[in-house]
């Protein structure tokens, strides 16, 4: 919790300055809309966590929610039937597709960056390959309830946002995240002290693809069918990681304060397009805050060099 | 870094010494935009808006266009047919076609419709295509590839206009060309095939709103992104009816193209002003995502445009919308082979070839939705009489 | 592995001279490289074509020289550690400048050049201290860098602009027999990179640094400024890369970077060609090899008409499995 408050802060800030604009966001609709938006990225920034805390990168997710996305909607093509045998072959084929990424990388000494850069090429090619170029079929009602209704007022992508946010929590306070927190640190050190880094490390790519998986069955049901579901997510849940305070090269952050720095990431987005920053200026504005966020992280932590092999790491 | 300055000047000397080069001699400088008028809300016209281009286009939507008439790929409107004679050989043919990408629904629908095309003429013994995957340099070296292939005729759908100008300029002097859906800054080309073209897309949009909205009612355009040509013409023109009309547009805002931000986009604006009376698009495509924020905020969905992809035909069925459905039809893809075939005959084609584009009315909508279909299909595929058809679009039969 | 051993591996590396980290990879990859063009000969005659036609020379050359430039710079980049994933703006923002400051007239050719080559080492200078002073991970900075001028270049513009005069458009198209002056002026920037690396004392400062950054700092390297310089002269390579791109479109456009992809596949090619992404092992050589495998695999794939779905999937596996090949021989030779 404590590690989170810096972004906390910062998101308060924005907060605040999206309610002097339009004050809906303090009443519950307004605050619970916001969230169901900002939900698909929460839920991918959690899942990328685990890998750039083991010190990796996932650069798959973009294309991996794409995918899923047109896969679904070729599979159902429109049959109530369908919805739910789908929606756990989606959860399978997220998980699949992290272990491929997570073995390749561990196993066969490929950098992750590489092996990540290789799925995203290797999926958007699949998948559009399978369909013929454009998405087939169509989504039931039934898929999309996920991403469009909701339990009363509460929406199911708020609701499934707060499920994948205590899981996250709960395994990082598991054995699961000291081993991956270590492996993260100090990869020689973890795996003399008796952590099979291997292992941990394809489980937190498992779980950055089954994070893509459930954003996929959000933004499909949120927006429906469409062939850029996905499109730059990677860059997002990464610079969403990084403002969390979660330091690239692994071992350092929290899940609260990387998620927290995706709710961030999409308030700060809601106030660029509420105060009417020019739509391209938007970008230059977002790049200038990313840089100065994750400098300020930065330069309040000793210098610590840690060796460890793998990723492009410069300055540490 | 003194590197570049020197490579040009061993370029110098190269060129002193007479080396080769690809390059054509010279390229026609582009017209030069004009015209600009403040409106309410609407911002300031486009530099891409060209007074004599819009009222021209605007005049071709109600002139009856010439050719067959359950064939509009094979229609012109208001044709200067040109002699071709020069052109005349025996086949069998090869034709060669470079391609700006397959990216999008609309060109997938479109190249495949061009493929079913080639497939009904016997004399043409082959058809070489390349595709540039959106990237001008790629399709520079793509034409010029081609040249070198014996092509009979060379077939381009240019990525860009001003940066392919060159290399189409190049091709010209070798093989008749024929150029469709983008144009190009040279007028060497055989024959350049389009649709009436963006104005009268965004006009007919537009009209339909200035119609349905309550005088004084909001409107919302949507548009994918600035700077895209064939996009702008669409807006400059809705802005010029807007601008005449008594609504009142109070947003212009970019979608990307992105069903996720389009929804997000419409739920914003329908928060802030409680109710929006009409939406405006600049592509069809997000168009049912547009439909779905209202559905979702439990309101009555507005006037709205979309295009003549399945999914939004669909929904306005299904919802019993207020709609219209300008196009820019992918039968377009027909053409140019019709009208490769037809140059190397020796017979006459026009000059600039305008193909009737018409909308999807609330009258023709069940003529255009075809159960069965892949969602992302456009209706105007001109490609129902085709072989494949419907399994090589992705849809299915009965 | 203890200090000593790195201390060593470091010393190894600063000292070694390009042999030792150069040439194996590099001997690999042009290996692939005949490998894919025989098999390229085999199916394009099988499909009743011909592979090797002046043409296809000149546009396997022409296509990769500007990926070429960008990632000979990348490779600088790499080598010590980092890693920029801004060039493809970058190029974008230097073909606009170029032809916006050309304007069509011969006479400005020289100061065209000359401002494209000082903002792009600017573009690199930021990059470079904002990853040495203020200890951002290059990925953020670069990615961050990526958007400042993503942003202002599409503020600014919202189509091709400028014009770029026929004399400097030569650059892009013109050729002495089969090798076009593009390729050429790839072949100088590898020249220069080669000698940098392999024969001053800057380029062995930037295999120690790449190698471990700790060990370098230790020995007495000024392990920032190598960094920085590294990010100046990629960033001046993408300028370059710029002004082809500039030259062969005739104008500058916005997207022409990222219509390439140059960022990722520059990073591609580098590793392709077994510079290790962690740094301090590789080099130029192996990069050009990288390029040209891209190249004639996708002139293969452009001669049999193979769909861009096909072209993603084998490109991405090819990337991979190459990876994971230098990566089995490097563990195998120090196992």
């Amino acid at each position: 919790m404590r590690r989170a408050l810096p972004i906390l802060a910062v998101l308060v800030v924005l907060l605040a300055a999206i309610a002097i604009a339009n004050p809906f966001i303090l009443e519950p609709a307004g605050f619970l809309a916001f969230l169901k938006r900002a939900a698909p990225l929460v839920v991918l920034a959690a899942g990328q966590y685990f890998v750039v805390v083991s010190g990796e990168f996932d650069l798959s997710v973009g294309s991996l929610v794409t995918a899923e996305v047109v896969i679904a909607a070729r599979l159902i093509d429109g049959d109530e039937s369908a919805t739910w045998p789908v929606l756990a072959l989606l959860i399978v084929a997220g998980l699949l597709a992290g272990l491929v990424n997570g073995v390749l990388t561990t196993k066969l000494r490929v950098p992750s960056f590489i092996v990540t850069l290789g799925m995203l090429l290797v999926l958007s090619g699949a998948v559009f390959l399978w369909t013929g170029g454009a998405p087939r079929g169509a989504l039931s009602e039934g898929f999309r309830e996920f991403g469009r209704g909701g339990l009363g007022p509460v929406p199911w992508s708020v609701l499934i946002l707060l499920v994948t946010g205590a899981a996250a929590i709960w395994l990082m306070r598991a054995d699961f995240g000291r081993t991956l927190m270590a492996t993260g640190d100090n990869e020689r050190a973890a795996a003399l002290s008796g952590v099979r880094v291997d292992r941990v490390k394809i489980f937190a790519f498992m779980l950055s693809g089954l994070s893509a998986a459930v954003a996929a069955i959000l933004l499909g049901g949120f927006a429906g069918v469409s062939a850029q579901a996905g499109q730059g997510l990677e860059f997002s849940a990464i610079t969403a990681v990084v403002l969390g305070g979660v330091v690239l090269g692994g071992g350092r952050g929290s899940v609260l304060a990387a998620m927290a720095g995706a709710v961030t990431l999409e308030a700060l987005f809601t106030l660029l397009n509420l105060y009417g920053i020019s739509g391209a200026l938007e970008f230059t504005v977002q790049g200038v805050i990313i840089i100065a966020a994750v400098a300020a992280g930065a330069i309040r932590l000793p210098r610590k060099p840690t060796p460890r092999r793998g990723d492009a790491h410069a300055a540490s | 870094m003194p590197r570049p300055r020197a490579a040009v000047a061993v370029l110098a000397v190269l060129v002193a010494a007479g080396c080769t080069t690809d390059k054509p001699a010279a390229t026609t400088p582009s017209a030069a935009p004009a015209a600009s008028a403040q409106g309410s809300g609407t911002g300031a016209q486009s530099k891409f808006f060209v007074q004599a281009d819009f009222d021209a286009q605007l005049g071709m939507r109600s002139q009856t266009p010439e050719g067959p008439a359950n064939k509009p790929w094979e229609q012109a409107i208001a044709p200067k047919m040109i002699d071709t004679a020069q052109y005349k050989k025996d086949g069998p043919y090869h034709l060669c076609f470079s391609n700006a990408a397959v990216n999008n629904p609309w060109r997938q629908v479109g190249w495949k419709t061009m493929q079913a095309e080639v497939s009904l003429h016997e004399e043409i013994g082959k058809f070489t295509a390349l595709d540039a995957e959106g990237k001008d340099d790629k399709q520079i070296s793509d034409i010029a590839e081609l040249q070198a292939k014996g092509c009979d005729a060379l077939i381009v759908s240019p990525n860009t206009t001003a940066t392919l100008t060159p290399a189409v300029a190049a091709a010209c002097g070798k093989v008749p060309v024929i150029v469709f859906d983008r144009g190009v800054e040279t007028d060497c080309p055989v024959t350049f095939i389009k649709p009436i073209g963006g104005y009268a897309f965004g006009a007919d949009a537009a009209e339909f709103l200035a119609e349905k909205v309550p005088e004084g009612g909001k409107v919302l355009a949507l548009r994918i992104l600035p700077g895209v040509d064939v996009l702008e013409t669409r807006w400059s023109a809705a802005k010029v009816v807007f601008d005449r009309s008594r609504l009142q547009v109070v947003g212009v805002e970019f979608t990307d193209g992105d069903a996720a931000r389009t929804k997000s986009i419409v739920s914003d604006y329908i928060q802030r002003h409680g109710t929006i009376d009409g939406v405006w698009m600049d592509a069809g495509a997000t168009a049912v995502a547009a439909v779905e924020a209202f559905e979702d905020a439990g309101l009555r969905v507005p006037p709205i445009n979309g295009e003549d992809q399945q999914d939004f035909l669909q929904k306005w069925k299904d919802a019993g919308l207020t709609a219209v459905a300008p196009t820019y039809p992918t039968y377009q893809w027909r053409t140019p082979v019709i009208a490769a075939l037809k140059i190397l005959k020796g017979e006459e084609v026009p000059g600039t070839w305008n193909l009737p584009q018409p909308k999807v009315t609330s009258e023709t909508l069940p003529a255009y939705l075809k159960p069965n279909m892949p969602p992302l299909h456009y209706a105007l595929c001109g490609c129902e009489d085709l072989p494949g058809f419907p399994e090589s679009w992705g849809g299915k039969k009965g | 592995m203890d200090l000593l051993t790195r201390a060593g591996r470091a010393a190894r590396q600063a000292r070694g001279g390009p042999a030792s980290h150069a040439h194996d990879p590099a001997r690999v990859v042009f290996l692939a490289l005949f490998g894919l063009v025989a098999a390229g000969w085999a199916l394009v005659a099988i499909d009743g074509g011909q592979f090797l036609t002046m043409e296809s020379v000149v546009g396997i050359q022409q296509r990769s020289a500007a990926l070429g430039i960008v990632a000979i710079g990348q490779t600088l980049a790499i080598l010590a550690g980092s890693l920029d994933l801004s060039v493809a703006y970058l190029i974008s923002l230097a073909s606009l400048v170029a032809a916006e400051i050309m304007a069509g007239q011969d006479g400005n050719i020289g100061p065209a050049i000359a401002a494209v080559l000082v903002i792009s080492a600017l573009v690199g200078l930021f990059n470079g201290l904002v990853i040495t002073r203020l200890q951002v991970h290059a990925f953020i900075a670069t990615l961050g860098a990526a958007l400042i001028i993503k942003g202002v270049v599409d503020h600014l513009y919202d189509g091709p602009a400028g014009k770029v005069p026929e004399s400097f458009q030569l650059l892009g198209y013109s050729r002495v027999g089969p090798i076009p002056v593009s390729a050429m002026l790839w072949a100088g920037v590898a020249v220069v990179a080669w000698f940098l690396l392999s024969r001053t004392r800057l380029g062995h400062r930037i295999y120690a640094v790449g190698g471990d950054e700790e060990v370098a700092r230790l020995s007495g390297i000024r392990t920032p400024r190598v960094i920085v310089i590294t990010h100046v002269l990629c960033s001046v390579c993408a300028g370059i890369a710029g002004l082809l791109l500039a030259a062969r479109l005739g104008a500058g456009a916005p997207t022409v970077g990222t219509d390439g992809g140059y960022d990722l596949e520059s990073i591609a090619a580098v590793v392709l060609g077994g510079t290790a992404l962690a740094g301090g092992r590789g080099g130029v050589a192996g990069t050009v090899g990288g390029v040209l495998l891209l190249a004639v695999l996708d002139t293969i794939f452009n001669q049999l008409e193979i769909n861009s779905f096909v072209k993603d999937v084998v490109r991405g596996a090819v990337i991979v499995v190459a990876v994971a090949v230098y990566a089995r021989r490097g563990t195998r030779r120090t196992a």
